[in-house]
C-alpha cells in the first residue's frame, strides 16, 4: 500500500526532464555563458582585424615611447621628452589630488550648510534651502564650464591682478601663492608632529581607562590640541624657524615665483565642491532628522548639556544613516572629477584617455587601463567606508 | 439674582503674536541668532541687488542685434536672437514644426499623469513608452510619408537633450528590470554576470563610457558597420544608466515581502507570471520617485554629450556665445541653460516628492 503511494508521489512530483526546474537552470545558465562568450569571442576577432587593418599596433609596448607633448600641470618631474606610460601617472595623480581636495572641502562645506538647514534661524535655513535647489538642479558640466569661462577667465591679467597683501595673487592666470622653502631641520618639526599625534592616541586611551575606572573626566581635547600644536611649534622656535617663503613677483608679462594653482583647477575644484556639498547638505540634513526627538530629551533626562548631548547622542546615531550615502557622494565625486576634459584641467581622462588616445590610437589598451583606475577607486573608497560604517554601525544582539 | 457674565478673553500679549513674536522667535531669538541674521541680511542684500540690476533692471531686452545690448546689464537680447538655434540646432528652418508637433504630443501626453482623476492613465503610459517614440523617431528622421530626411548630425539643441533623456530612461527601465531580476536569480552563473555588469558600469564615469561608445564600440563591429554617432552616444547612455535602474528596482523587489513571493508560488505561478502579475506591479509603484531622481540625474548628465562633439543645448549655448557677432554674452548663455535645466529638474524633483508623498499612505504599516 505504501509503496503504492510512494510510486504515486515519485510519478507527480517527478517532472519531465525539460520541466524540471534543476535542469532547466543549468540549461539557461550553459545559455548564457555561451552567448556572452561567443560575445566576447567576435568583439575580440572584430577588434583584432579592424586594428590590423588599419594599421594600430596592440599591447603594452607603447607605454615606454616617448610622448612628445606638454602638461599643464604635473604633481611629479614631467617634459615632452618623458614616456607615454609617465602621462598615464601624471593624469592619475592631477585626478587624485582634485578629487581628495575636493572630497575634503565638500565634506565641510556640506556639513555646514546641512546643519545651516536645519538652524531655527529663518533666514540661515531658507538661504540653506535656496542655494540646495539651486546648485543641485543645474548640470556640473555647466558649473564647471561656467566657473572656467565666465568667472576665471573674465578676472584681471597678471598687471592688474587681485591682491592680498604682498603674498596671494589671483588673476586670469590662477593664484599665486607664496612658495615654503624648507631650511635645514624642517625634518625634525616634521617628526615632532608625529609623535604628538601618537601622544594624542595614547593620552586618548589613557583617558578613556581612566574614566572606566575612576570616572573623572580628562580634557582629552584641548591637551591634544596644546599637544599637537605646542610640541612641533616648539622645536621650530628652538631650531630657529628653518622655513622661509618665496613670493610670486611681477615680471614683464606675469608673475613668477611662487606656488601657481591654474585656474583650470579651481574652476573643477569650486564646481566640483559647491555642487557635491549640496547632496551633502541633503544627506546631513536628513540624517539629523533621522534621530528622533526622543533621544535629545531622553538625554536632557539623564542630565546632558547641549554640547555632550550633540555630541554623544545626536551625532553618532546620525553618522549612521549619513555614511552610506555620503560613500556614494565621495564616489560620484571622484567619478565627476573626470568631466576636467571639457576645461582643460589635465586629469587622467583627458591626458590619458584624451592626448596619449589620440597619438597612439591604442583605444582598447588605454580605455581599459582608465576604466580600470576609476573601478579601483570606486572599490577603494568603498572598502574604506564600509570598513568605517561597520565601526559606527548598531550592534544588535 | 445676578447672571454670570464671564468676561471676555484678553487679546494674548503683543510679544507672543504678530509680526514682532515671529521675528523673535525665528530671527532675533539670541545673541547669537541675531548676528547671523544680520550677516545673513548684509549677504543677501550685497548679492541680490546687484544681480537684480543686472539681470532685470539694466537689462536690455528688445532689439535686433548687438548694437541694442549696452552692457551695462544682461543681454537678453542674445537669448532671443539666438533661441531657435538653442531648441532646435541645427534642423533646417522649414521643418521646425516637425519639432513642435513633438512637444505638444509631449506635453499632452504629460499632463494627463500629473492629474489626479484622469482617465486612461495606464492606457496613456504605454503609449507614452512605446507608441510616442516611434511616432517621435519618424517624425525627427523623415524619409517616410514624403517627408525630407533629417540627418542626426543636423539634430541639435535642447530637443536633442530631451531625445537623449527620453531615450536613456525608455531604453534603461526594461533593461533595468532585466538586471534587478537577475542579480536577485537562484542561478548563480546570471546572478554573478549582472552583479559584474552592474558595478562595472556603476564603478565608471559616464565620460568614459561615452569616450568607449565613440571610440571602441566600432572597433568591436565587423568590418564595415557603420554606427550613427549619435546612436553610439545613446547606447553608451543606456548601457551606464540601466546599471543605476537596476540598482533603484533591486530596492523595489527587497521591499516587498516574502509572503508575496510565497502566495503567488502558492497560486502554481511560473516564475514570469509571479514576477509579471504580482512582484513587479507591486515593486515598481514603490520606486516610481527613485526612477524620476534617476531620470533627474539622467537630465542632467546629458550634457556631457558635448564632449564627445554632439550639440545638446549646452554645447549650442557655447558655440554662440564665441560668435563674433555677440561678444561677452557668455554669462547670459550659461544662466540661460542653467535656467532651463532647474527648470525641468525642480519640476520633477516636486513630482517625484508629491508622488512620495501619494505612495507613501498605502504601505504604511
Amino acid at each position: 500500500m505504501s509503496d503504492l503511494a510512494e510510486k504515486a508521489d515519485a510519478a507527480i512530483t517527478k517532472p519531465p526532464p525539460w520541466n524540471d526546474p534543476f535542469i532547466r537552470s543549468i540549461f539557461f545558465q550553459i545559455v548564457a555563458i555561451g552567448l556572452l562568450g561567443y560575445f566576447f569571442y567576435s568583439a575580440f576577432e572584430n577588434t583584432l582585424s579592424n586594428m590590423s587593418k588599419s594599421g594600430i599596433s596592440t599591447g603594452f609596448a607603447f607605454l615606454g615611447r616617448e610622448a612628445g607633448f606638454g602638461i599643464l600641470m604635473s604633481l611629479i618631474e614631467y617634459d615632452e621628452t618623458h614616456t607615454y606610460g609617465r602621462t598615464f601617472f601624471v593624469g592619475l595623480l592631477n585626478t587624485a589630488i582634485v578629487a581628495f581636495c575636493g572630497i575634503i572641502l565638500a565634506t565641510i562645506l556640506g556639513f555646514i550648510i546641512g546643519i545651516a538647514r536645519l538652524s531655527n534661524n529663518w533666514l540661515i535655513s531658507k538661504l540653506a534651502g535656496v542655494y540646495i535647489e539651486i546648485v543641485r538642479n543645474v548640470p556640473l558640466l555647466l558649473q564647471i564650464i561656467f566657473w572656467a569661462v565666465a568667472v576665471l577667465q573674465a578676472l584681471p591679467g597678471p598687471r592688474n591682478s587681485m591682491q592680498l597683501g604682498e603674498s596671494f595673487f589671483l588673476n586670469n592666470r590662477g593664484l599665486f601663492l607664496p612658495e615654503p622653502i624648507y631650511g635645514d631641520g624642517f625634518g625634525i618639526v616634521v617628526i615632532a608632529f608625529f609623535i604628538a599625534v601618537a601622544g594624542t592616541i595614547f593620552l586618548k586611551r589613557w583617558a578613556k581607562q581612566r574614566q572606566e575606572q575612576s570616572g573623572d573626566q580628562f580634557p582629552v581635547f584641548y591637551a591634544s590640541i596644546g599637544m599637537l600644536i605646542g610640541l612641533p611649534g616648539l622645536v621650530f622656535l628652538i631650531l630657529g624657524m628653518p622655513l622661509s617663503w618665496e613670493y610670486a613677483k611681477l615680471g614683464r608679462f606675469s608673475l613668477t615665483g611662487g606656488t601657481n594653482i591654474i585656474p583650470e583647477f579651481m574652476a573643477l575644484l569650486l564646481a566640483l565642491t559647491m555642487y557635491t556639498a549640496a547632496f551633502i547638505a541633503e544627506i546631513v540634513r536628513s540624517g539629523i532628522q533621522a534621530v528622533t526627538h526622543g533621544q535629545t530629551e531622553a538625554a536632557r533626562a539623564l542630565g546632558l548639556r547641549n554640547g555632550p548631548t550633540l555630541r554623544l547622542v545626536v551625532i553618532p546615531q546620525a553618522m549612521r544613516v549619513i555614511i552610506p550615502p555620503l560613500t556614494s557622494q565621495y564616489l560620484n565625486l571622484t567619478k565627476n572629477s573626470s568631466l576636467a576634459t571639457a576645461i582643460g584641467y589635465p586629469d587622467l581622462v583627458s591626458v590619458f584617455a584624451g592626448t596619449t588616445l589620440n597619438q597612439t590610437g591604442q583605444a582598447l589598451e588605454i580605455i581599459a587601463m582608465t576604466m580600470a583606475v576609476y573601478l579601483t577607486f570606486s572599490l577603494t573608497i568603498s572598502a574604506i567606508m564600509n570598513w568605517y560604517n561597520k565601526r559606527v554601525a548598531l550592534v544588535e544582539r | 439674582m445676578n447672571d454670570f457674565q464671564r468676561s471676555p478673553d484678553l487679546p494674548p500679549p503683543a510679544s507672543t503674536v504678530g509680526v514682532v513674536s515671529w521675528l523673535r522667535t525665528n530671527l532675533f531669538s539670541s545673541p547669537a541668532n541675531t548676528i547671523l541674521t544680520l550677516v545673513g541680511f548684509y549677504l543677501v542684500y550685497s548679492l541680490l541687488v546687484p544681480a537684480l540690476d543686472w539681470a532685470i533692471f539694466s537689462a536690455s531686452w528688445v532689439g535686433e542685434n548687438k548694437d541694442a545690448c549696452d552692457h551695462k546689464g544682461a543681454c537678453w537680447v542674445f537669448i532671443g536672437q539666438r533661441l531657435d538655434f538653442f531648441i532646435y540646432g541645427f534642423y533646417p528652418k522649414a521643418e521646425y514644426w516637425r519639432i513642435n508637433v513633438i512637444f505638444v504630443l509631449l506635453a499632452l501626453l504629460i499632463i494627463p499623469q500629473m492629474m489626479e482623476n484622469a482617465p486612461h492613465k495606464v492606457l496613456l503610459a504605454w503609449f507614452f513608452l512605446i507608441g510616442f517614440p516611434i511616432i517621435a523617431g519618424t517624425l525627427l528622421l523623415g524619409d517616410v510619408f514624403g517627408l525630407p530626411a533629417v540627418t542626426t548630425d543636423k539634430w541639435g539643441g535642447l530637443s536633442l537633450t530631451l531625445v537623449i533623456a527620453f531615450v536613456g530612461i525608455v531604453a534603461a527601465l526594461p533593461i533595468g528590470i532585466l538586471l534587478a531580476l537577475g542579480r536577485r536569480s537562484d542561478m548563480p552563473v546570471i546572478r554573478l554576470l549582472c552583479v559584474a555588469f552592474i558595478e562595472l558600469w556603476r564603478g565608471v564615469p559616464l565620460i568614459s563610457v561615452l569616450f568607449m561608445a565613440s571610440v571602441m564600440l566600432p572597433l568591436f563591429m565587423p568590418e564595415g558597420t557603420n554606427f550613427d554617432k549619435l546612436l553610439r552616444a545613446l547606447i553608451g547612455i543606456t548601457m551606464f544608466q540601466s546599471a543605476y535602474m537596476a540598482e533603484v528596482i533591486r530596492g523595489g523587489l527587497q521591499a516587498i515581502p516574502r509572503g508575496q513571493y510565497e502566495a503567488a508560488a502558492a497560486l502554481g505561478l511560473g516564475y514570469w507570471k509571479s514576477m509579471g502579475l504580482i512582484i513587479l506591479p507591486q515593486a515598481l509603484k514603490i520606486v516610481i520617485p527613485g526612477i524620476v531622481n534617476t531620470f533627474i540625474a539622467l537630465f542632467k548628465d546629458t550634457t556631457l554629450v558635448l564632449i564627445i562633439g554632439l550639440f545638446d543645448v549646452l554645447a549650442t549655448v557655447q558655440a554662440a556665445i564665441v560668435d563674433p557677432d555677440w561678444p561677452e554674452v557668455s554669462t547670459e548663455g550659461f544662466i540661460f541653460t542653467a535656467f532651463v535645466f532647474w527648470v525641468f529638474c525642480f519640476t520633477m524633483s516636486r513630482y517625484s516628492i508629491a508622488l512620495e508623498r501619494k505612495l507613501e499612505t498605502g504601505h504604511k504599516r
